[in-house]
């Protein structure tokens, strides 16, 4: 039976020791939430999960953190995210698609710029 | 939604909105018997009967601050009954919730089961403190992850790491790769 076996198991964690990140009490630089209600579902949100993660595993990130959140009201704007860097104001993205993704991802998360023609213009936030 | 896996992802995010901290999804395909069953069950905050009743109604959320429509459920119970099947909804305030779902797995309507992958490895990451027990089974195939297991095997707060990523991914993978051979 394919299962995950305790061979299996004790694998990960010995390949895991090598890589435990150097991160304490679990801090992260940038935070990532990808908008999983069913409207940003319908829209998307998934793919941009997966190239999130794509991502990181090509940045070889080990110091980000990704979650997802609920329908924000927004629904006619998703797929969305909010990107933070820890200690500054989080960042609303709208429209988003992979090739979005990829530049936030780069320019946002990793260099610490965030990417305004993507961001949910200040003052516009509104129901839909 | 294009197929089930999506319909999965939405069910399991109400859990999380739930605030459950563990989500078991088994999907179970049993083309012998034509039939395919899915099924989510949640530790969170659950609901009374008749925000039950209300939840299956396409006119009804808890939700505020938000457009006054909750459509995941009615969406779900419509696949399943366009696919000569029917969905069950039971929860407790308190107790969890539960969904099953079932369909003709022949059914011309029956919407395909998509990618199941990125629904585990996206719920895998949507909270920091929520396992995910995910049970696929195809004839006599079984195929089982706890992501709160492999969580502990790669060390705490790593989740979100690459290396983690690559192995939950390699994991599943491997693991729903070996049920269709
Ligand atoms: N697993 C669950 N646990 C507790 N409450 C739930 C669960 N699933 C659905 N609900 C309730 O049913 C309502 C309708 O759900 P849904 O149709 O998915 O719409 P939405 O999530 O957009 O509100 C939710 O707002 C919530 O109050
Ligand atoms: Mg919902």
């Amino acid at each position: 039976m394919p299962k995950l076996t305790i061979q299996d198991l004790a694998r990960v964690r010995n390949e895991a020791r090598q890589h435990i990140a150097l991160r304490e009490g679990g801090e992260y630089r940038a935070r990532i939430t990808v908008h999983m209600g069913t409207c940003g579902i319908a829209a998307g949100a998934r793919d941009i999960m997966k190239t999130v993660l794509e991502e990181i595993e090509k940045a070889g990130a080990a110091d980000l953190l990704v979650t997802t959140s609920g329908c924000g009201g927004l629904c006619s704007h998703e797929p969305m995210a909010t990107v933070e860097l820890t200690g500054e104001t989080p960042v609303k993205y709208i429209d988003l698609d992979p090739e979005k993704t990829r530049r936030i991802f780069r320019d946002h998360m990793m260099e610490g710029h965030p990417v305004l023609e993507y961001a949910l213009a200040e003052g516009s936030e509104r129901r839909g | 939604m294009d197929d089930l896996s999506l319909h999965i992802l939405d069910l399991a995010e109400n859990s999380v909105e739930a605030g459950a901290t563990r989500i078991g999804i088994s999907v179970h395909e049993a083309p012998a018997d034509n039939r395919l069953t899915i099924e989510v069950v949640d530790n969170g905050r659950g609901m009374d009967a008749e925000s039950a009743a209300r939840a299956l109604d396409p006119f009804f959320t808890t939700k505020p601050r938000k457009k006054p429509i909750g459509l995941g459920l009615p969406f779900f119970a419509q696949a399943a009954r366009q696919a000569g099947g029917e969905l069950q909804l039971q929860s407790l305030p308190g107790g969890g919730t539960r969904v099953l779902a079932t369909m003709e797995y022949d059914h011309l309507d029956r919407k395909p089961l998509g990618d199941m992958i990125a629904t585990v490895m996206t719920l895998a990451f949507a909270r920091p403190d929520l396992d995910i027990h995910y049970v696929h089974t195809v004839g006599s195939q079984e195929f089982t992850l706890d992501t709160g297991e492999l969580k502990r095997a790669l060390g705490d707060r790593t989740l979100s790491s690459a290396h983690a990523i690559r192995t939950l991914k390699q994991e599943l993978i491997r693991g729903e790769l070996r049920l269709y051979l």
